[in-house]
């Protein structure tokens, strides 16, 4: 228990975030003082509804970064089950599927993450991808409703990829053994976050600042070229200059950096497509200001997993 | 009967509210203490708790369910849920069907009705499920009579809609594991019997009440 306090450099990193932070509501205040009621003042709003929300989540991630590994563990696992929850009540599923779904949520998400905490490596990788993939069509078989059949369990099973297995794989960080990095890979876990986070900040920020040519209008309008190259490359900038936090070099953490960037992009992406599918606007209600917990946790849904195996392919020997 | 709440009862409610994730909205009437009868969808054993655990505590004392004396007087456990912890008014389930001419049917009626009305008493409030049962969640199914008999006995009392949402997909009729997705609860307009409206067209109106409350659509 706050033994992460004696790390300075969490410390600063921790320092870093509170001080944008603050930054940040100054300017959403100054914004807001200064705007004339009327046109533009809905995205001021909203922007300062965000910085509060992030002010939340922050207290949240420290709390559970000073709590220590178990810490980290509990909070991840809580958003899985949330964005679970927002999933799998926006997808369409049916009265059959109840059992599936009651050990997907109880049984299936929770061992996902008791294997983090024993630090099986071995089991933890396949549960989801073989066993759960197994035995969520074989319980909606054994339930006897075949209609929609291929749909429900490709549904269920893409909801426990995204939401257990993608998710957990940011925690699981805390599982690798990098040589002189010992006893630091809170910060490991901290550096993912903030990158992936602050690349959908910043994407959002060009976006709303110089945005014109949309990338996929017809799934997500506010995905401009401007906003993702704004976005990407001056999330790159911060992550690498992040370096001294991690076990990377300036340039690995460059272009690991690129690759977080990147692969949030895709996967906010394809969570905008899955919801212009369902036709609905956000996953839910959670965090005001910010759609769902699920709406948050995209990017990070498709950056954890490949970011933890680039690690533990080139730094765990 | 006491005002005072049952721990237990407390207790399920918060676990009720966990689980469902509710979100409350009231759409066409506010939280009051005045006599009331919520009458809404039935899709799941969870309906009622979710409901009660809706309302501010104050009218949570005072508004007790109506349930099926057929189900809940069955174990010792359902019983001691009914009436210690809830105190459920337990009216017989279709003790009209089973009378042998028209008389008696028309006496065990108005037994019902008396009954409803004595656990109204006052300053009690009642949430009632018209439909008699629970259904899958994808149609209303038609009305009993019992609420429009209620509401000319007690012209007094606000009789309030309340559609629930997507709690057949979180406990639904026949399962006893919960799975945890979000539901939501909306309370409408009250409505009252217009004078001289028949007995079908009310019980019609009143169903549709319920239903012109759903937000997301069928599940």
């Amino acid at each position: 228990m706050l033994e992460a306090l004696r790390d300075p450099k969490l410390v600063w990193l921790f320092g870093g975030v509170l001080s944008l932070l603050a930054i940040s509501s100054v300017i959403g205040n100054i914004l807001r003082n200064r705007q004339k009621p009327g046109a533009g003042r809905t995205t001021i709003d909203n922007l300062n509804a965000r910085i509060r929300a992030w002010w939340k989540m922050c207290a949240i991630f420290a709390t559970a970064i000073l709590v220590g590994r178990v810490g980290s563990l509990i909070l991840f696992a809580i958003i899985s089950f949330l964005a679970m929850r927002e999933y799998m009540t926006l997808v369409p599923t049916r009265r059959g599927d109840h059992r599936t779904l009651f050990w997907s949520f109880f049984v299936i998400m929770p061992l996902q993450y008791y294997l983090i905490g024993i630090q099986w490596y071995g089991f933890f990788a396949i549960m989801i991808p073989v066993l759960a993939f197994v035995f969520v069509p074989t319980s909606i078989a054994i339930a006897g409703d075949t209609e929609h059949f291929l749909e429900r369990a490709a549904k269920i099973q893409f909801g426990i990829m995204v939401c257990a297995y993608c998710l957990s794989h940011a925690p699981a960080l805390l599982l690798l053994k990098i040589p002189g990095f010992e006893g630091h890979d809170a910060r490991l876990l901290l550096y993912l976050v903030i990158v992936d986070q602050m690349s959908d900040v910043l994407q959002y920020v060009w976006g709303k600042l110089i945005g014109k040519h949309k990338i996929a209008w017809r799934v997500s309008p506010n995905k401009t070229w401007e906003g993702f190259l704004g976005g990407v490359l001056s999330a790159t900038a911060l992550g690498t200059a992040l370096w001294w936090a991690t076990p990377f070099t300036p340039l690995q953490s460059a272009g690991l950096s690129f690759t977080i960037c990147i692969l949030g992009f895709c996967g906010g992406l394809v969570m905008s497509a899955i919801k212009r599918d369902i036709g609905i606007k956000d996953f839910g209600v959670v965090i005001e200001g910010h759609g769902g917990i699920l709406d948050r946790m995209d990017s990070l849904c498709f950056a954890a997993p490949i970011f933890f195996h680039l690690v533990r392919y080139y730094f765990v020997p | 009967m006491s005002k005072r709440i049952h721990p237990v009862a407390n207790l399920l409610a918060g676990i009720a509210r966990g689980i469902s994730g509710v979100q409350v909205q009231w759409a066409g009437c506010e939280p009051d203490e005045r006599q009331r009868v919520y009458f809404a969808n039935h899709t799941s054993h969870l309906d009622f708790v979710v409901l009660w655990s809706a309302l501010p505590s104050d009218i949570r004392a005072v508004t007790r369910p109506i349930a099926a004396k057929d189900y809940w007087d069955e174990t010792p456990l359902r019983r001691y849920l009914a009436e210690k912890v809830f105190h459920a008014v337990l009216l017989e389930r279709g003790s009209l069907a089973k009378a042998k001419n028209p008389d008696e049917a028309h006496f065990v009626g108005r037994h019902l009705i008396e009954d409803m009305a004595a656990a109204l008493g006052d300053r009690n409030s009642l949430i009632l499920f018209p439909e008699g049962t629970r259904g899958t969640g994808e149609k209303i199914a038609p009305f009993r009579s019992g609420l429009y008999h209620l509401a000319l006995r007690r012209p007094d009392v606000e009789l309030v809609p309340a559609y629930l949402e997507n709690l057949n997909r979180i406990l639904p009729k026949g399962e006893f594991l919960p799975v945890p997705m979000l539901s939501l609860l909306t309370f409408g307009k009250p409505i009252q019997v217009a004078p001289g409206e028949a007995k079908d067209a009310f019980l019609e109106r009143a169903r549709e009440a319920v239903s012109g409350l759903r937000r997301i659509g069928p599940a």
